[in-house]
């Protein structure tokens, strides 16, 4: 198989906090091929938009520290390039649809503004950056993300659209200029399911069309489970499970797993689950072995000691758990 | 025991938006609904990105005034701005936002957050602050020293617990809850449904909860009503629904629910492609508004609008396809 464009390697990502380092990603292993679709799932605050940041180099650096990893992007290490490699990865090579799409628009700017800037800026040719062509392209970019009346969304300012539309204008901010690999932080959450349905085809088909590669991040298993090849469960900043989109839901194996597939709603009914017992740990002073143990049904003593490496049951689906 | 806390006649939002060339035209977001909410239940308002669900949250809430029609809350009419409105009926009707991101003042942290509308009602003396703070925490499951961060180092999760502690920091009766969980991953999920079901059995709490997982409405809400570009287009009682979805947008709704297994693969309505130019609520299509993207349309649904029928027992739906009989 060829070499992943993007191979994360054992990343650490600290924050700096009023009470110490926030100790987040704890070795994150995670890496996408060529026209792969993969998604990230896991819990609220388990570091999945941290890990997304980080390839983009995009969280405050004054509070950020990486001990230790490795960001591969063609092989080259994006923690270590410089200005104007890191503005040639961001503007030709990888963009990223924001998770908070009210906080990724700018109030005082049109949403118009906005997104003819995302095109002056980007890598098209001087030629594609023609004045009428930019207009074009912005249209273009709405109404692809099934947006009705793209002439009045030009002219509007972020409050005048509604949570589903912003989310939609992010999508299209972010596939103007997409070129290898988009990074998608949950962008189905507030869309209602037949225009999530519209959305995710729109990604697949670009993706696809444009030989892209795709890193999806939802809490949202079934939306994993559609629209990606391979998905990397998360857990307080380790992976603990990945394997196959298929595979994942007909043999789960990691305890974490298990209890996020049981607690999603089913449309079989039958009442609410409980929820996994406990809550993410503090980062602050996370517990030592395998983070999870404080919350596992079938913690063992070692599990306090020593942190369960990923290990690999076969054709690509690997889970770290001494119990597995 | 049906009794209504909550009614919506005919009720309607317009926002008067200006076109490049100077023209204006009107966007109406939420164009004639009618909804009765009954004391105790939960609500569920499911619909169409756009459809109107937030704004007609927000006139609920007196954030805008209405264009037309009325709300009816406790018997009283409350179709008035905000600042025409008492002090308890602000403190009996709340709400939890969208988007937890913006709706938290990011140079605050938790316990401002928490404090403003503790202070506000009059509800905790001074050395019972803190307490009452740690308290409010703790029902959504967050630890006491979140009281000292800030909502921009917080995830988008941990953020929306807060603003559902601060909705309920007022013990409110009437409480709308916009997405609230549509930020939150299954498990916590799991924990603030839960929760928020125990706190409407121990308070009596009535919810319109707004949200896109019909799956999440399958399972807690008492009622569900459809949205589509500003009117209601479906609407009865959860079971009925499921069993029996009527309208062409709701069979296209089912049919498109991610699910986790086998099983719910096999009761979703065969799937009805999502297709079709999505309207635009200032150009709204002449007869059915649906109809440019309904599998089902006739030479009829291009010309007459249809109106909201009564097909089965409690079970509505705006559609010529049940008209007929
Ligand atoms: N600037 C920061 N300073 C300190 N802690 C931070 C900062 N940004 C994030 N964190 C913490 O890092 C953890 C991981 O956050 P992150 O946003 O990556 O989670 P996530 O998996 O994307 O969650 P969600 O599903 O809620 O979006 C959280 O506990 C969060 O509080
Ligand atoms: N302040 C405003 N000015 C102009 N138009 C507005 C304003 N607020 C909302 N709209 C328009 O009203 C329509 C309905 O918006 P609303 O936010 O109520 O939708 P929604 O059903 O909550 O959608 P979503 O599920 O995406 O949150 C949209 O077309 C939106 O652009
Ligand atoms: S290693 Fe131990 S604590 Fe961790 S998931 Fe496996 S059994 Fe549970
Ligand atoms: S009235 Fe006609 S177009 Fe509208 S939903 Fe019914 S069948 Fe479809
Ligand atoms: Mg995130
Ligand atoms: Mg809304």
């Amino acid at each position: 198989m060829d070499n992943p464009i993007l191979d994360i390697r054992d990343l650490h990502v600290w924050y700096r906090t009023y009470g110490g380092y926030a100790k987040v990603l704890d070795g994150v292993n995670l890496f996408v091929h060529k026209g792969e679709k993969v998604g990230l799932v896991g819990e609220a605050g388990c570091g999945k938009t941290t890990t997304m940041r980080s390839v983009l180099r995009i969280l405050p650096e004054s509070q950020v520290h990486t001990p230790r990893g490795q960001i591969l992007y063609h092989g080259q290490d994006i923690l270590q390039m410089n200005q104007r490699e890191l503005h040639h990865v961001r503007t030709g090579g990888v963009s990223m649809i924001f998770q908070e799409p009210a906080a990724a628009l700018n109030p005082v700017f049109t949403v118009g503004t906005q997104i003819t800037d995302v095109i002056k800026y980007s890598g098209l040719s001087k030629q594609e950056k023609q004045k009428d062509n930019i207009k074009n392209l912005a249209m273009q970019a709405i109404s692809e993300v099934y947006i009705a009346d793209p002439e009045r969304i030009m002219n509007s300012y972020p409050n005048q659209l509604s949570g589903g539309m912003k989310q939609r204008i992010c999508i299209a901010m972010a596939i103007v200029t997409a070129r290898e690999l988009l990074i998608a932080d949950e962008p189905g959450t507030a869309l209602d399911v037949t225009i999530q349905d519209q959305v995710h085809k729109l990604l697949r088909g670009l993706v696809e069309k444009k030989g892209m590669s795709l890193i999806m991040i939802t809490h949202s298993l079934g939306v994993a489970r559609e629209m990606t090849d391979r998905i990397y469960v998360m857990y307080a900043g380790n992976i603990v499970e990945v394997a196959k989109s298929g595979d994942l839901f007909r043999k789960p194996r990691h305890p974490y797993t298990l209890g996020l597939l049981e607690s999603v709603p089913k449309l079989t009914g039958g009442g609410m689950a409980e929820g996994i017992y406990g809550q993410i740990p503090d980062y602050l002073r996370p517990p030592g072995g395998c983070r999870f143990h404080p919350r596992c049904p079938r913690a063992i003593a070692r599990c306090q000691e020593e942190k369960p490496n990923l290990a690999d049951l076969g054709d690509g689906h690997q889970v770290a758990c001494f119990q597995v | 025991m049906t009794e209504p806390i909550m009614e919506l006649k005919d009720l309607k939002r317009y926002f008067l938006v200006h076109k490049s060339g100077g023209k204006q035209v009107f966007v109406k977001a939420v164009d004639g609904v009618n909804l009765t909410i009954n004391q105790g239940e939960v609500m569920g308002l499911v619909g169409e990105s756009g459809s109107g669900k937030s704004t007609l949250a927000y006139a609920v809430m007196g954030m805008y005034k209405p264009t037309g029609g009325r709300i009816i809350f406790k018997n009283q009419d409350i179709s008035v701005s905000s600042a025409k409105r008492s002090l308890s009926l602000k403190k009996d009707l709340q709400i939890v936002f969208q988007d937890p991101g913006s709706s938290l003042n990011p140079s605050q942290n938790i316990k401002q957050i928490l404090e403003l509308p503790l202070k506000v009602h009059g509800l905790a003396k001074k050395g019972d602050l803190d307490k009452k703070i740690i308290d409010l925490l703790q029902t959504v499951e967050l630890s006491p020293n979140y009281m000292y961060k800030s909502p921009a180092t917080m995830g988008g999760g941990e953020r929306q617990m807060v603003s559902i502690a601060r909705a309920l920091a007022t013990d409110p009766s009437f409480v709308i809850l916009d997405e609230p969980t549509s930020a939150l991953d299954v498990s916590i999920q799991a924990k603030i449904i839960n929760m928020l079901l125990k706190l409407q059995q121990a308070k009596r709490l009535t919810y319109l909860f707004i949200t896109h997982d019909l799956s999440l409405m399958r399972n807690i809400a008492t009622r569900v009503a459809i949205m589509y570009l500003g009117k209601v287009c479906e609407m009865a009682d959860t079971v009925q629904f499921f069993k029996n979805p009527m309208h062409p947008y709701t069979r296209m709704l089912l049919s498109s629910i991610p699910v986790v297994s086998e099983e719910e693969e096999a009761l979703k309505p065969q799937k009805v492609v999502s297709t079709g130019e999505i309207p635009s609520p200032v150009d709204v299509p002449p007869g059915c508004s649906f109809h440019l993207r309904c599998p089902e349309k006739t030479g009829l649904c291009t010309k007459a609008d249809p109106v909201m029928i009564e097909a089965a027992s409690g079970h509505f739906v705006r559609c010529h396809a049940y008209a007929k009989m």
